[in-house]
This record gives structure tokens, C-alpha cells and sequence, in this order.
């Protein structure tokens, strides 16, 4: 594993930091004086290097290359606002129970990264390791789960059986699924390292944490295409604000990889879909494990706010519309009450949905390209808790041009030999 | 949710069917002419416009037939393109 000794504290702005001590001054002061959390510079015409995208993973890599390999002279280029795509809209589940050798210890070591995280970026991510449960419904779906706990017990990642009377004594409101319904509950698994925290705290926390490094983070700044030089290495981008010179150039843009390297005639194994999900009003705490139901296709937390977020399946055929369906919003309901028939009293308040790429093998892809300065992290299907290992690998490959030992499966030459790293996940994304 | 035009059974509801993901240019007559690395494109890439994509639907639940629609991914709206399919 890749040691890093060099750090650039000394080099950092001096960030406001945030303590009860600062807020007690500050409240003092009747909130008075507060500085902004990032600045908006005036846009350069050139950087070393561009990230496209402030999502999680375009603000944690820009976060690491600072930190790290002492890079500053980044910017973050954004077509709508920070943190407003995917990571304003997943459901916030962080785990690694994944089955394959390639990917567990990237996952492990995503979930060590966020555990500190809060107190790295002193940016309170109202973390919270509460742990997910699976409720296990048919044999092949326990047969796969029982390989993934062999397979996770080499990497260091936690996953343990629960039985049934346990189980409905760590979840209350789980009272179907008995012995004469139509799919009884069978088994459970525990994976204790699961946890959730705030989404956008992380895109924030990480954009306050680049920006104190000298990072310029330029929101409503829309690539419109991407250009190629002379000798076929990548030279800059167009924007909506003009054109923008970089020697490299990192695609961090979930779901909409391909409408930018289409634009230099790169064509990149992924394909959109759209992945939905929807939040009850809050209700008094009655949860406090993430609960996946994967032979139903739902999963469910409740939030601190104490609305009951359930995440659903996503639309057939490739979608970027954002939205959910009526019959796929039916039939999470509907698998929600089966095994929670007492969840029929509440009342639903939103749903949505996001438009994510993935590869053919859903593993995601962070790698270098055809075109020499061009990198790309994408194929993000469940890329939420991915982040800080997603930000912390790429970050090392821009910067020295080779792979992380981390991120080294995870580059486009596996599919030159059909290398698949098949991970089929489980439901909970 | 979507309505769907099969051919031979008329409009049915999108869960009626299974997408077969877009339409893509067919394998080679004469494999032999191929190089590996263009047997690997043909198994993996696919395009994926943000608009209209032409997309392989079969009515599995109704007459089996496989056919061809042009969808548009961001508005959802099929475009008319009678084209159908059979192989
Ligand atoms: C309903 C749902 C539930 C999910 N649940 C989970 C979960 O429980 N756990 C989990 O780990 N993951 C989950 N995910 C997946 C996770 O949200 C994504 O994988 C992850 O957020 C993607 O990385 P990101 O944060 O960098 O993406 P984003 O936040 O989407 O960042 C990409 C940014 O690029 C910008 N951009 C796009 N095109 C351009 C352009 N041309 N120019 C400039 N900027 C551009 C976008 O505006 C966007 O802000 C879920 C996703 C959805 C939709
Ligand atoms: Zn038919």
C-alpha cells in the first residue's frame, strides 16, 4: 500500500475552524463573522489540473492531490451546484460486504478513511456505524451471501449470521415475512462495519477541505466538450464560460462519463440508468440498523430527522430522467410492506431518482484513458461509500500518472481480455 | 411507465416487456476478419446518448417478439420509427 509521508498542512489558508469554542464565540457575537466555506474565485484560463464534477468524488480527489502530492493549482469544475447530484441523492449506506478479492480491500479501506473522516476535515459528518442487516428470503440469495462472508472474513470485512429471533428482535417493525407468507424469511446477516452519514456533509466538508489548500471550486461552469491537442493528448476543455487549458483532465462526472468522451470520439464501456428512491415523514425512532431486503429488492434506514428512507429498484432501459417510475414505485411499496406491513400508515413525502453509469461487469472504473492527460473515475453504481478511497486512489493516479495498488484492478485494460470483476452487489447500493 | 407499441399485439404497458438494452450493429458475417480487440468493443460498449437511443424490446409476457423502438432517455418519449425485427 502506497505510504504517503509527505503532508501539506503547512501550506494550507487558515481554514475558520469549526469547535464549540468557536461557536460559542461566535454566537456571542450574534453569528457575526462567520467566513464563507469556500471562495468563488475569478476563473483562470489554465490550471495543472482540472477535475470535472464537484460531487463526492471530484471534491475528495481534488481534497487528496492537495493533501497528499501537495497539488494546488486544481480547480473544480461544476455545471450546477456543489454537491448537487448524485450525492444530494442516494441513501447514504456505507459498507463493504462485496464479494470479490479486487474489490473488499478497496471497500475496507473506504469505510476505515470515512470512520475518521469528520475529524479530518473538522466537518461533522454525523457519522453513524449502526450496522445493516440482511433479511434473507430464498436459498441462492443465501447461498451467495454465505460465499461473500467467506470471501469478506479474508479482507478484514465483518459479516455474521444472525437468527430469525434475533433478527426481529433488533428490527420491531420487521413483523412479516413469517412461516406462511409467500416468501418467509429464512436467514439474516449482520455486517457490523456498515454505517450512514450526512451526504452532503461530505461533499462540503471535502470542498471547505480542498479549498483551504488553495483548491478553486467554480460552480455553473458546464463542460460542453473536451479537446484534444495536435499529438492527441488532451489539452482543455469548452465551458459555457469559455475554454479552460489543462495538461489533465479528470472526469469525475457519475452518469454522464459518456456525453463527454463521446465528444473526443472515446467510447467508454457504460451505460445510464436511472436508480430511484423515497422518504416517509419523520417519525419517532424505530429503526437504528439499515435493513436490506435483497430477494425483495428494497433497503431502508431511518434518518436522524426520523423519516424512513427506502431505497427502490432502478427503471429498465437506460434512463437519465432523474425521476421514479409509477410501476417501480409500486412495487418497492409493495415489497416494503410485506416484510413491514405497519409501514402502510406512513406517509410518503418525496421520491426520486439519479442517473448513474455502470460498467458491464458493475465494478466501477478508475483508470487512465487512450488519451494521454485524460482520466476517468466513473461507473459509480454504488459510489456513496466509495468516496474517500474512490478520491484518495485517483488522486495518486493523476498525480503520478500509475495506479494506486488499490484502484489497479479497476482500469479499463480489464475488459482488453474480458477480465471481469462480475460484483452483482446486493441490493442495498 | 412507459406505453409501449408491439407490433403484432398493439400498445401494452412497459411491464408487459424486457429491454434488451440499444440496438447495435450486427456481429460480423466473417468473423475471421475481425481482431480480438474489435470482438471485445462489439461485446462491451454500447451507446448511451442523453436523447434518442434505438433500443431492442421483446413482449415477454405477451407474444415474445423482439422489435426495435427509438426511445429518448431524458424525456422518455418513444419517437416514432416502425422498423421491427425478428432475429
Ligand atoms: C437513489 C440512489 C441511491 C443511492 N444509494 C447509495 C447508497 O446507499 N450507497 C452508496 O454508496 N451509493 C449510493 N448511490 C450512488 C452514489 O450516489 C453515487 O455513486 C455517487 O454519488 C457518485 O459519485 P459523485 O458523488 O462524485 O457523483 P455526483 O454527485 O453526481 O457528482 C458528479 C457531478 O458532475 C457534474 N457534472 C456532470 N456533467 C458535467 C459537465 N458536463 N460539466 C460540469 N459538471 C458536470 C454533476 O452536476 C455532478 O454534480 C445511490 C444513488 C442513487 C441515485
Ligand atoms: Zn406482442
Amino acid at each position: 500500500m502506497a505510504k504517503y509521508s509527505y503532508d501539506h498542512d503547512k501550506a494550507r489558508l487558515s481554514m475558520q475552524k469549526y469547535s464549540l469554542f468557536s461557536l460559542a464565540c461566535k454566537t456571542l457575537n450574534n453569528h457575526q463573522g462567520w467566513r464563507q466555506a469556500w471562495r468563488t474565485l475569478p476563473l483562470k484560463n489554465e490550471y495543472e489540473i482540472l477535475i470535472i464534477g464537484a460531487g463526492g468524488h471530484g471534491l475528495a480527489t481534488a481534497y487528496y492531490l492537495a493533501k497528499y502530492h501537495g497539488i494546488t493549482d486544481v480547480a473544480v469544475i461544476e455545471k450546477g451546484w456543489l454537491g448537487g447530484g448524485n450525492i444530494a441523492r442516494n441513501t447514504v449506506t456505507i459498507r463493504s460486504n462485496y464479494m470479490r478479492d479486487e474489490s473488499i480491500p478497496f471497500y475496507v479501506k473506504s469505510l476505515e478513511l470515512y470512520e475518521q473522516l469528520s475529524q479530518e476535515l473538522n466537518y461533522n459528518l454525523m457519522y453513524s456505524k449502526r450496522g445493516m442487516i440482511d433479511v434473507i428470503q430464498t436459498y441462492p440469495k443465501l447461498r451467495e451471501i454465505k460465499r461473500r462472508m467467506l470471501s469478506m472474513h479474508l479482507h478484514g470485512s465483518t459479516y455474521k449470521s444472525l437468527d430469525i429471533e434475533e433478527l426481529r428482535r433488533q428490527i420491531p417493525p420487521l413483523t412479516g415475512g413469517g412461516p406462511d407468507s409467500r416468501l418467509p424469511i429464512i436467514s439474516s446477516m449482520l455486517h457490523t462495519d456498515a454505517a450512514v452519514c450526512r451526504h452532503d456533509a461530505v461533499a462540503w466538508g471535502y470542498a471547505r477541505a480542498a479549498d483551504d489548500y488553495g483548491v478553486e471550486i467554480h460552480q455553473n461552469t458546464a463542460v460542453q466538450r473536451l479537446l484534444k491537442g495536435a499529438d492527441g493528448s488532451i489539452e482543455g476543455v469548452i465551458t459555457n464560460r469559455g475554454k479552460i487549458r489543462a495538461k489533465k483532465i479528470a472526469l469525475a462526472v457519475s452518469g454522464h462519463t459518456t456525453t463527454l468522451t463521446d465528444t473526443v470520439g472515446l467510447q467508454l464501456p457504460l451505460r445510464t440508468f436511472n436508480l430511484t428512491a423515497f422518504v416517509s415523514e419523520p417519525v419517532k425512532p424505530l429503526l437504528d440498523v439499515i435493513v436490506n431486503c435483497p430477494d425483495l429488492g428494497v433497503y431502508l434506514n431511518q434518518s436522524d430527522k426520523g423519516e424512513i428512507v427506502i431505497g427502490g429498484a432502478s427503471d429498465v432501459g437506460q434512463s437519465f430522467r432523474r425521476d421514479i417510475k409509477q410501476d417501480v414505485f409500486e412495487d418497492s411499496v409493495r415489497a416494503t410492506l410485506e416484510l413491514f406491513p405497519s409501514f402502510k400508515r406512513l406517509k410518503l413525502l418525496r421520491q426520486w431518482g439519479g442517473a448513474l453509469d455502470i460498467a458491464p461487469d458493475a465494478t466501477p472504473i478508475i483508470s487512465k484513458t487512450k488519451i494521454p492527460g485524460l482520466f476517468v473515475s466513473a461507473g459509480w453504481w454504488g459510489g456513496f461509500k466509495a468516496i474517500p478511497a474512490g478520491g484518495l486512489t485517483f488522486a495518486h493516479l493523476i498525480a503520478n500518472n500509475e495506479n494506486h495498488l488499490l484502484n489497479e484492478p479497476f482500469t479499463l485494460d480489464r475488459f482488453d481480455h474480458l477480465n471481469f470483476i462480475l460484483e452483482s452487489g446486493t441490493t442495498a447500493h | 411507465m412507459l406505453e409501449i407499441t408491439c407490433p403484432f399485439c398493439g400498445p401494452r404497458s412497459e411491464t408487459e416487456y424486457i429491454n434488451g438494452g440499444p440496438s447495435k450493429v450486427n456481429r460480423a458475417e466473417s468473423p475471421d476478419g475481425f481482431t480480438d480487440s474489435e470482438w471485445v468493443d462489439y461485446l462491451i460498449l454500447a451507446p448511451n446518448p442523453l436523447g434518442p437511443v434505438k433500443e431492442e424490446w421483446c413482449h415477454i409476457m405477451g407474444c415474445s417478439l423482439w422489435f426495435t423502438i427509438t426511445r429518448d432517455t431524458v424525456t422518455h418519449e418513444i419517437l416514432p420509427s416502425p422498423e421491427t425485427s425478428n432475429e
